[in-house]
């Protein structure tokens, strides 16, 4: 694996009583798809925030990019460094077509200030293309795309500011089988065009398919980080659930060092 | 990976057919004759995509009803009287247009109207201003009544509905207390204020301005669709513009022909079309106006692209209100006075029902600019129509609801045609 773009060590969340994050550990590397898993609760919502800038992390932690120790306190501090986040409900504005929406908040101007519709439509037909994406029209509205289609738009719009991270709040959970698989091929191309994804879902079947490395979560600790190919559905539903049996907890069983242990003392 | 890919359209087609624009073979294309527009415009219908057709064939049933009624209608005293009356309410819709956009309402903008003729009488007749500082400090006053009322909308997150309604009661009482005991204030019939709907143009002006319109259109188009063709994108050929541009000159042609035939091109009438055309620009080809549909299709998407959300929907308070002042100037001009109801009648509710006639969605981020003319054009020559029947005010009222619901309707079952086409249903 190549050095990570970003590093996140010792990382640290707490709301008023309620620490949702304690001494978090995770990394992505370019061209390296990262699957963020964890039951509901487990910290992955509040990961995510941090690392794009919505929350801040408590300090002690580390964040590292490129090597580099850099804080994150805002969206537009994790935007400048290159991170691009896709939340769940999309921010798409169904009014408008699909290059205004690629565009919106950016658009390409003519010189009296008006809006350049050709330049803006050709560069959002050659982003498209370069994602193997193919919509008939490009001046339709978003509201007549089907829900992959609108998943891949709003990839595609983050992809304009040229992130090094890409992180998808559960990019496929509301989509049926083949536009599942569009999304799903639209990350492997991210990926071979050298983007590091984090990928947040719920669906294990996704998760193999398109993810090299899976990092859990469980009650806001780190609970495991598999690689895929070497790493059986169960053992990894076991790290998720906090059942007994699994590499984790039979290890810390054995050596008696396990995070919580080392805490009751 | 054992990932299936069940849509595998790409493999292998792209870098087919360099010479022409790439095209996606599912889009049909439409072919460059009468013939290809007809089934382009089947489409279309069938699809939901209505338009201004249903208004415009409404105007034509309109005229062809009271025509066979009196056939003083279509006279062109009459139409000419037509356009100089729809040119002040016409101004309140098209602000009122914007305030839609946004997926908010203006209920203010009657009073706002009616403060500004007071502001116009007082300062020009009893201060003695001369007459064009009168109206720059009238639109000045609808200006930061505008800024207020968005301002508070915005910042303090009151509903627009309520700040407006506020306004809507406020405004009138404070035009009340301006006009004091005075009943009506009478302005000069031969000032600057009077010549805004006094002035018409010289038949040789008119046909000038209309051609300078169709020459100035069919030359942008013929630019833009010159630089899509350069780039590869999907284009109109030279045939459709052509034919496009015919289809834009009939009216404006026929329109100037006919008032040609009274007294010429009426200036209020300009002034209206005026902002209309301006308006229709902006919304359509400024980051400006994409930004008024992104907030009112969807703040929050907004926002997140980094769109200032509070300062679109101040300006745009702003503009509704500006609009609505020019309005209530226009209403001076015609009637030489300003009265204690003036913009306090049926204005307000006119100048929405012009919006929503025309086409402008009150839920917000659909509709153009172009709704104020058409619905102003529907509304007026039903009012003209009915006052050379002399039908009373009560009728007018029915007749006027009745469009509006039939309006509506289209509206709604046409958006079923277009969710059903998935054409986006908001």
């Amino acid at each position: 694996m190549s050095t990570p773009v970003l590093e996140l060590s010792g990382i640290s969340k707490t709301f008023g009583a309620v620490r949702a994050l304690s001494d978090v550990d995770f990394q992505v590397a370019e061209g390296e798809v990262v699957a963020l898993l964890g039951d509901n609760g487990a910290g992955k919502s509040t990961l995510v925030k941090v690392i794009s800038g919505a929350h801040p992390a408590d300090a002690g932690g580390v964040i590292r990019w490129d090597g580099r120790q850099v804080g994150i306190n805002s969206p537009s501090d994790a935007q400048r460094l290159g991170i691009a986040t896709i939340y769940q409900d999309l921010a798409l504005c169904d009014n408008l077509d699909i290059v205004a929406n690629l565009f919106l908040g950016n658009e390409k101007l003519h010189f009296p200030g008006t809006l350049d519709e050709v330049e803006m439509e050709s560069r959002a037909m050659e982003l498209l293309d370069s994602l193997s994406v193919r919509i008939p029209s490009l001046r339709v509205p978003v509201a007549s795309l089907s829900g992959g289609q609108r998943q891949i738009i709003a990839i595609a719009r983050s992809l304009l500011g040229q992130p090094r991270v890409v992180m998808l709040d559960e990019p496929t959970a509301a989509l049926g089988v083949a536009q599942t698989a569009q999304v799903l091929d639209l990350i492997e191309r991210l990926r071979d065009q050298g983007h590091g994804v984090v990928l947040i879902s719920h669906n294990m079947a996704d998760v193999r398919a398109v993810a090299d490395r899976a990092v859990v979560l469980r009650l806001g600790r780190n609970a495991g980080d598999f690689p895929i190919a070497e790493t059986s559905y169960e053992e990894i539903v076991a790290a998720i659930t906090g059942a007994a049996d699994n590499p984790v907890s039979r290890r810390s069983e054995r050596t008696g060092s396990s995070a919580l242990a080392t805490e009751d003392k | 990976m054992t990932q299936q890919t069940p849509v595998s359209k790409a493999s292998g087609e792209g870098g087919a057919a360099p010479a022409e624009p790439m095209r996606d073979p599912r889009l049909l294309t439409t072919v460059a004759s009468p013939k290809g527009w007809l089934d382009a415009l089947r489409r279309r219908l069938r699809g939901g995509e209505l338009g201004p057709i249903p208004v415009i064939v409404g105007l034509l049933l309109i005229a062809v009803v009271f025509q066979s009624m009196n056939d003083r209608f279509l006279s062109p005293q009459n139409l000419s009287n037509l356009t100089v009356q729809i040119a002040a309410i016409g101004l309140m819709t098209t602000g009122v247009i914007m305030v839609l956009l946004l997926g908010e309402i203006d209920l203010s903008i009657g009073s706002v109207a009616g403060l500004s003729a007071a502001v116009l009488a007082v300062l020009a007749v009893k201060q003695g201003f001369p007459e064009w500082g009168a109206i720059a400090a009238a639109i000045g006053v609808g200006l930061l009544i505008g800024l207020v009322h968005g301002t508070v909308f915005a910042k303090l997150g009151v509903p627009a509905f309520v700040v407006t309604l506020a306004g809507l009661l406020g405004w009138q009482g404070v035009h009340l207390y301006l006009m004091g005991s005075d009943g009506t204030i009478n302005t000069s019939p031969n000032g600057a204020i009077a010549m805004l709907t006094q002035t018409y143009f010289v038949p040789f002006m008119g046909w000038a301005i209309a051609a300078i319109t169709v020459i100035l259109y069919t030359i942008s188009v013929f630019v833009v669709e010159r630089s899509r063709r350069r780039a590869r994108l999907p284009y109109k050929p030279p045939s459709e513009i052509v034919f496009r541009a015919a289809l834009l000159s009939l009216p404006i042609l026929g329109g100037v022909w006919v008032l040609n035939q009274y007294k010429g091109v009426p200036l209020a009438f300009l002034i209206f079309v005026g902002f209309v055309v301006v308006l229709d620009l902006v919304l359509r080809k400024t980051r400006y106006g994409r930004m008024v549909y992104a907030v009112g299709g969807n703040a929050e998407a907004a926002r997140r692209a980094g769109i200032n959300v509070d300062l679109i929907r101040i300006s745009v308070f702003g503009i509704a209100s500006t609009l609505a002042a020019l309005g209530g100037i226009m209403l001076v001009s015609r009637n030489f006075a300003a009265s204690v109801s003036t913009g306090g009648g049926a204005e307000l509710m006119m100048a929405i029902a012009a919006a929503v006639i025309g086409g402008t969605s009150l839920f917000g981020g659909r509709g153009n600019a172009y709704s104020a003319l058409l619905g102003g054009l529907v509304l007026g020559a039903i009012t003209s129509g009915l006052l050379l029947l002399q039908m009373d005010t009560s009728v007018r009222f029915m007749i006027t609801a009745a469009v509006l619901l039939i309006a509506v309707i289209i509206d709604a079952i046409s958006r079923r045609g277009r969710k059903s086409h998935a054409r986006g249903g908001a």
